[in-house]
């Protein structure tokens, strides 16, 4: 019995005295693998986040306060805006703008004031009627208004602030923000009228560039290109509205609305670069029209001011219009200008 | 003077929002802007880390640089503040700003914003120290009595610092090399263009 008995145990006492130290040295080789898993194998490294965004991307998260937007953590790209806002669009406006006013100053200077070449015939035909001259105006005194506001977010810290100081110029553009935001939504009715009521007259025919090869005989005098109602130029200005003026309604649509149509930073982003692009380019176009429409050239302006032409300008601009016009109504709708 | 940073921690954040709680309490922030926040990324998998975020009071600021009407500024100590009275609430800081800290108190369309609203880094406003109407406007001014940024102070595991960037660097540097690991200084690269080398 007794060796029965201190068998089993003489056994157990070997087994443990042989498992035991296996146990003493695995419990604390276990607890110090446990210790071993490094932290930081499955930890986020900001510089690997960064690394892997995208353009336009940010690195977002979950924020457990009731913003959306606050749930995003870093977005790179306000940087890119920052340089976009500060020189990029600043430098193309100022090289679009100034360029442009030197230009036209130069070819005042060379050509002068463009003259109707058989000189004022006294009589006139009438151009633009009431609904044409309403719709030009609504969009061009829009345009003027959204113009100067608009560049005065640009430019104005630069130009305005310092003449007439901080709180005055805050109150400036505080009601110049306003101004810029309704009157926005004339200038798209306005857009909108002038591509229904002009658009016929203004699709691509061969004789446009015929017209462009001659540069519309601005450079020469007594050479006029054929043109229908609008010619080759005209179009131009009517296509740069129509699209120009599309792509600053929608960018200015997000913009106005940046809770419901905006979207996201990026989209604000993305539209406001668009929307300073646009305006930059478009400033300097109608700077153009301003000037040929104006002190440019003789007689152009009466088509916008009372609707009536003199018939000789109108012949030598517009030479296939007044032809139609005559055969369709008749020698009666040209009158000495006492008419109007 | 020094030149004032934050840096968090997020090996050390345990996202218990004390410090947007403390901070909203301190200024008497008003209702639905939060001068700074708590953001989890990769919430509940391994590896997930919290991050506090405010104004970063960044080098070169953004939100200076494209403010329309120039209503920012840049103290000694580094920190960027703004002007309420000349903000027009045109919006364009919180584009520029990597971090989101702008925020505004009206959700409105049509730029009716309302003054923007940020982290001041403590430092309060353009108006007199410590006075009603720059309490009021930007809350208390604790810089100006001597004292850090109340979200770091109170941050209970000490993973949100504030003070001199080349100090707080220095002590998230020896951290790191204690411990092992460091997942970065958050927003730093961005905010200041340069990061902690670990």
């Amino acid at each position: 019995m007794v060796s029965n008995m201190t068998h089993p145990f003489r056994w157990l006492a070997l087994l443990a005295a042989l498992v035991f130290p296996l146990l003493v040295s695995a419990v604390p080789a276990s607890a110090q693998q446990g210790q071993q898993i490094n932290p930081t194998a499955q930890s986020l490294k900001e510089a690997e986040l960064l690394k892997a965004l995208k353009g336009g991307d940010a690195i977002s998260g979950r924020i457990s306060i009731p913003d959306a937007k606050a749930a995003t953590l870093i977005q790179p790209d306000g940087r890119s805006w920052q340089d976009f806002k500060r020189s990029t669009l600043p430098m193309l406006g100022a090289l679009l703008i100034l360029g442009m006013l030197a230009l036209l100053v130069l070819f005042y200077a060379i050509r002068g004031r463009i003259r109707i070449d058989s000189g004022p015939s006294g009589q006139f035909i009438e151009r633009f009627g009431a609904i044409d001259r309403f719709v030009h105006w609504l969009t061009a005194s829009s345009f003027i208004i959204l113009g100067l506001t608009g560049l005065n977010v640009t430019f104005g810290r630069s130009i305005v602030l310092p003449i007439v100081g901080p709180e005055a110029f805050t109150t400036l553009s505080e009601f110049g923000k306003m101004l810029h935001n309704y009157v926005g939504f004339a200038f798209m009715v306005g857009v909108v009228l002038t591509f229904l009521i002009w658009v016929k007259d203004n699709l691509p025919h061969s004789r446009d560039l015929v017209w462009l090869s001659h540069f519309g005989g601005l450079f020469s005098k007594g050479d006029h290109p054929p043109a229908e109602r609008f010619n080759a130029g005209q179009k131009g200005i009517f296509w740069s509205v129509v699209i120009g003026g599309a792509l600053m309604s929608l960018s200015g649509l997000h913009l106005i609305f940046p809770n419901s149509v905006g979207g996201g930073v990026a989209e604000i982003q993305f539209h406001s670069m668009i929307h300073g692009i646009v305006a930059m380019v478009m400033v300097a176009i109608i700077l153009a029209h301003i000037y040929i429409g104006s002190v440019g050239m003789e007689g152009a302006k009466e088509a916008m001011t009372t609707g009536e032409v003199d018939l000789n300008w109108a012949k030598e601009h517009h030479s296939l219009w007044v032809e139609r016009e005559l055969k369709a109504k008749g020698q009666a709708i040209v009158h000495p200008a006492a008419a109007e | 003077m020094a030149r004032m940073k934050f840096l968090c921690d997020s090996d050390r954040c345990i996202e218990c929002n004390a410090c947007v709680t403390a901070c909203k309490n301190e200024h008497e922030v008003p209702w639905g802007i939060n001068r700074r926040r708590v953001v989890t990324l990769n919430d509940g998998l391994p590896g997930e880390r919290s991050v506090s975020m405010a104004c970063m009071h960044c080098t070169d600021a953004p939100c200076a640089a494209v403010c329309p009407v120039n209503c920012f500024y840049t103290t000694a100590d580094g920190v960027v503040l703004h002007s309420k009275d000349l903000c027009i609430g045109c919006g364009y800081c919180f584009y520029a700003c990597p971090f989101g800290a702008p925020q505004y108190p009206k959700v409105g369309n049509f730029g009716s914003r309302g003054k923007m609203d940020k982290c001041t880094y403590c430092a309060g406003g353009p108006e007199d120290d410590r006075t009603k109407a720059e309490y009021e406007k930007y809350g208390r001014n604790r810089l100006a009595e001597g004292k850090l940024p109340l979200c770091a102070e109170m941050c209970s595991t000490k993973a949100l610092l504030a003070g001199d960037g080349d100090i707080i660097a220095q002590i998230y540097k020896e951290r790191v090399a204690k411990r092992g690991y460091g997942s970065g200084a958050w927003g730093w690269q961005v905010a200041y263009k340069e990061t902690v080398a670990l």
